[in-house]
């Protein structure tokens, strides 16, 4: 017998992520989904951003890891809230993972939270978790073929950053192949070259952040009363 | 091995709607994958039957559907395959163009008895 099904395999795990945007909805809170390989620079930029953004926004950070609490450390550091999640090996953060530290948040008194996915450029790039956007980071030193390698992450984010542009010239990474190719994956993305070493496109990279948190702030305080 | 949590999904979807139709045994599970998404067929296929394992869907034949990836134009109407994974439509060159499959990771049908 058949039986009809037409079913989403991670439609479970979209509603879930429906359930936490809601609840992030709510209190006007711009959620970031921070993606990119294992040592593309996502910490070091949330570093720099915590820096610059502070004493504008209230924000925290979730940051998903395999085992260790490393960039919590390094991110507690700086003097703003951080939670900490524990793949225990998963390669990517899911709905779950996130709907079950909500309540550690502060929800009431955030503008912002970032949440530092897994090093990972093809697995997160499937899993919603609640975000308004996700951006992701792609270092020189990984190559300008990736875009077109890992078409699916570049497709779904709003904004590229393209990081350690201060280590280009000893390299063969050619800017204008993968700006071309970002923006035919993705026409009109936002792209961004930031080094993290010498705060080079930091400041460009940080208005972005901060229009688009500002935008849904305004809105949700409009539509929230 | 992200496919090991898209395994689960498949086991949730399967063995609610074995159960919905009173089945003893799962025979086939069809997915539609597109063909942007980020699943290999081959390691969705080994997670599951880990997955299966003394369940209703042990040894379950899993048939693969891939759906190409289609752009839709909204200035022209020009409806195409996606080629090289460039957005603009070749057509009429408009930055506007929208995914219209090619996305999908669902579970089509079931054979059960
Ligand atoms: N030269 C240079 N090095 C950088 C830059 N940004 C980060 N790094 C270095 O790259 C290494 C990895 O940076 P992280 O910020 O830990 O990278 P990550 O993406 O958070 O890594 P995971 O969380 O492990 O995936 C560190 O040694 C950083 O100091 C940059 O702009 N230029
Ligand atoms: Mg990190
Ligand atoms: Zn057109």
């Amino acid at each position: 017998m058949e039986v009809q099904v037409m079913q989403d395999i991670l439609g479970s795990n979209d509603k879930l992520a429906a359930e936490n945007k809601k609840i992030f909805d709510e209190y006007g809170i711009f959620v970031l989904n921070l993606i990119g390989s294992p040592g593309a620079g996502k910490t070091s930029l949330l570093e720099k951003t915590i820096g610059s953004l502070k004493n504008h926004l209230r924000l925290a950070v979730i940051e998903g890891d395999l085992f260790t609490s490393k960039d919590a450390d390094r991110i507690a550091d700086h003097d703003v809230p951080v939670i900490q999640i524990n793949t225990s090996g998963g390669c990517h953060l899911d709905a779950m993972m996130v709907k079950k530290v909500l309540s550690k948040l502060d929800l009431q008194n955030l503008d912002l939270v970032i949440i530092e996915n897994v090093g990972n450029l093809v697995c997160p790039a499937e899993f919603n978790i609640g975000e308004d956007t996700k951006a992701v980071v792609l270092s020189i030193t990984e190559g300008d073929d990736k875009p077109l390698k890992y078409p699916l992450i570049f497709k779904e984010a709003s904004a590229v950053v393209l990081n350690k542009i201060d280590i280009l010239p000893f390299t063969n990474f050619d800017m204008e192949n993968a700006r071309h190719d970002i923006n035919c994956l993705h026409p009109g993305i936002s792209i961004i070259e930031t080094s993290c070493r010498t705060d080079n496109g930091l400041d460009q990279w940080c208005s972005w952040l901060r229009a688009a948190a500002y935008e849904k702030n305004e809105r949700m305080k409009k539509n929230n009363g | 091995m992200h496919e090991m949590a898209m395994a689960q999904g498949v086991m949730e979807i399967v063995e609610s709607y074995a159960k919905k139709s009173n089945a003893t045994k799962v025979r086939t599970i069809a997915l539609l994958i597109g063909e942007m998404t980020g699943v290999v067929f081959e390691s969705l296929e080994f997670c599951f039957k880990a997955t299966a394992k003394g369940t209703i869907a042990e040894n379950a034949e899993m048939k693969l559907k891939s759906i190409p990836l289609i752009g839709h134009c909204n200035d022209c109407g020009n409806e195409s395959h996606i080629e090289n994974y460039n957005f603009f439509c070749p057509q009429c060159g408009s930055a506007k163009v929208d995914i219209i499959s090619g996305r999908e990771l669902r579970v089509e049908y079931l054979e059960v008895d």
